[in-house]
């Protein structure tokens, strides 16, 4: 799927939620389901800065595909990072640059995307990216 | 009379909506809320008398600093200080520990020692590192133990002929312990050591006197009393402040320059360098005037009541665990529940209009002793009431419930 067909498929998903609390345990659980990071990549060099819980990211090149692992020790912030993985991984280094980010807006999550709200979407958002420009490079 | 529903129509921002429900706000330690009475001060200052202050030979420029010079007094006569001029009005607190510990730097020597209190917030112990590593002294740190008190024994082994200063905060930020000054200041002068209290979490439960207790520098900050942002108060004993040079170089602080040499002005002055918050002093005052309109003494009262009924209410959550649990606390419950991150707690508690403050609350030390990333700090004020308590307990149960 493109990243395109996630994003769609992630708001489809959302949008059959009433209030927030429905929103927020399916991010739970998402989070919860997030396929565990290899222990030996929580180092501090892999920690997402900018985040009151901490927020492991962990990228590997696979097929000219990029593959993230992740983990938090808060909850929700995990759940995030999930739905991050789940629009971004196993995609090209080109279309993640590229990707338009407005679902977050869509699936009603728009409070998280302040860029000095203490989660740090924003900086897991830039940080993902900048793994993809960095393969890019190496690509080319 | 204390009567919490006409106290809180003081406050306007009470009666907002977060997230659709009304506000509960649990974050005081952080920051207090603003009473009309305050607010009507800054608007009428602005509306009717902005003017610089001080030398202005012009109407406004005099009612402004007529305005001003009373603040100072209001508050001189609140800390009950000797004299007018020991009051030096700073951005807060951070500032008034800064201008201190500048002031020593050129007073210590490399023999000289520092004692801190393992409670401390890092805007008192970030200035002193700084004035360690300028000057060569050491610095020493008063242990705390399991309820979050500072251990008095081992204070009293830290102490001796090199003690040059003692800065410790009267209550801790992130627990709410109050401690036992009184015994510090004592013990310090008895070595001839100068101590700095930081007021900060102090001063919004209680009213301190400072020539009662001989304390040789005093901080707070005004926003923590209903006042405004970026004011606040350093109190100096005149003999210390007559000693400590100027931190800041600038106008309103000089008596006389030259190119040659540059006399400076008498206190406070001195350490009020260029055009201050005139508006935030004036405000200050007025805080400080409707705090005591209130009574300190029903304060606290009012919100240790306040603090019994949510340690109750909470501990009755199976797998909460209080951290700070000293007989001697004000009104600040930092807690987590087992095996879930503080920070998620307080997500699910904003999304039910419920603010408390989650993190180490810029406290890492404490958290380092505890173990833990950090914990969810509820701190109430008089205008808070037993029912947003119960919104809180009803908040952490669902936050547990989603979270487990």
């Amino acid at each position: 799927m493109t990243i395109e067909e996630i994003q769609n498929e992630l708001i489809d998903e959302f949008s059959m939620f009433e209030d927030w609390e429905e929103r927020y345990q399916y991010m739970i659980d998402l989070g919860k389901d997030l396929p565990l990071i290899d222990e030996q990549y929580k180092t501090d060099n892999n920690i997402i800065k900018g985040c009151q819980s901490k927020v492991w990211v962990h990228a590997e090149m696979k097929n000219d595909k990029i593959e993230f692992t992740a983990d938090s020790d808060a909850i929700i912030t995990k759940g995030i990072i999930a739905i991050l993985i789940r629009v971004f991984s196993n995609q090209s280094p080109k279309d993640i640059i590229n990707a338009e980010m407005d679902f977050i807006d869509k699936i009603g999550l728009k409070e998280h995307l302040s860029p000095t709200r203490a989660n740090g979407l924003v900086s897991m958002i830039k940080q993902l990216k900048m793994y993809a420009i960095a393969y890019q490079t190496q690509l080319k | 009379m204390f009567n919490v529903n006409s106290i809180r129509k003081d406050f306007p921002i009470l009666s907002r909506k977060v997230n659709g429900k009304p506000l509960v706000y649990f974050d005081n330690a952080a920051t207090s809320q603003t009473p009309q009475q305050v607010i009507d001060v800054i608007v009428d200052y602005y509306s009717n008398y902005n003017a610089n202050i001080h030398r202005g030979v012009h109407t406004l420029s005099q009612e402004a600093t007529d305005k001003y010079e009373a603040a100072r007094q209001k508050i001189q006569k609140h800390f009950n200080a000797k004299h007018a001029h020991e009051i030096i009005f700073t951005s807060g607190t951070t500032h008034g520990i800064n201008l201190v510990a500048n002031g020593f730097a050129s007073l210590l020597k490399k023999e000289d020692e520092i004692i801190v209190s393992a409670l401390e917030h890092h805007s008192n112990i970030v200035p002193w590192q700084m004035l360690c590593e300028r000057t060569g002294a050491t610095l020493k740190v008063i242990p705390m133990n399991q309820e979050g008190e500072l251990v008095m024994p081992e204070f009293d082994t830290l102490l001796s002929k090199n003690t040059k200063l003692v800065f410790v905060n009267h209550v801790s930020n992130a627990l709410g312990t109050v401690n036992p000054i009184e015994y510090i200041i004592e013990k310090a002068h008895q070595v001839g050591a100068a101590v700095l209290i930081d007021g900060a979490q102090s001063c919004p439960h209680l009213k301190p006197d400072v020539q009662a207790l001989d304390v040789d520098f005093y901080v707070a900050s005004a926003h923590k009393m209903c006042g405004p942002t970026g004011e606040g108060m350093l109190y100096g004993k005149e003999k210390w402040l007559k000693k400590l040079p100027p931190y800041q170089g600038g106008g309103e602080m000089i008596a006389e320059v030259t190119f040659k040499k540059t006399t400076y002005a008498d206190l406070p002055h001195k350490f009020e360098a260029g055009t201050p918050n005139i508006c935030g002093g004036i405000a200050f005052g007025a805080a400080i005037d409707y705090m005591n309109s209130i009574g300190f003494e029903a304060i606290a009262t009012y919100e240790n009541e306040l603090l019994a009924y949510a340690t109750k209410k909470l501990l009755q959550i199976e797998g909460l665990k209080i951290y700070g649990t000293s007989k001697h606390k004000t009104s600040v419950v930092s807690f987590n529940l087992e095996g879930i991150h503080p920070y998620d707690v307080g997500t699910i508690l904003d999304k039910m209009g419920i603010a408390v403050r989650t993190g180490h609350h810029c406290a890492q030390p404490i958290m380092d002793y505890f173990k833990i990333p950090g914990t969810v700090r509820a701190s109430f004020a008089f205008y808070n009431t037993k029912e947003e308590i119960d919104s809180l307990i009803e908040g952490v149960k669902k936050a547990k419930m989603m979270l487990s």
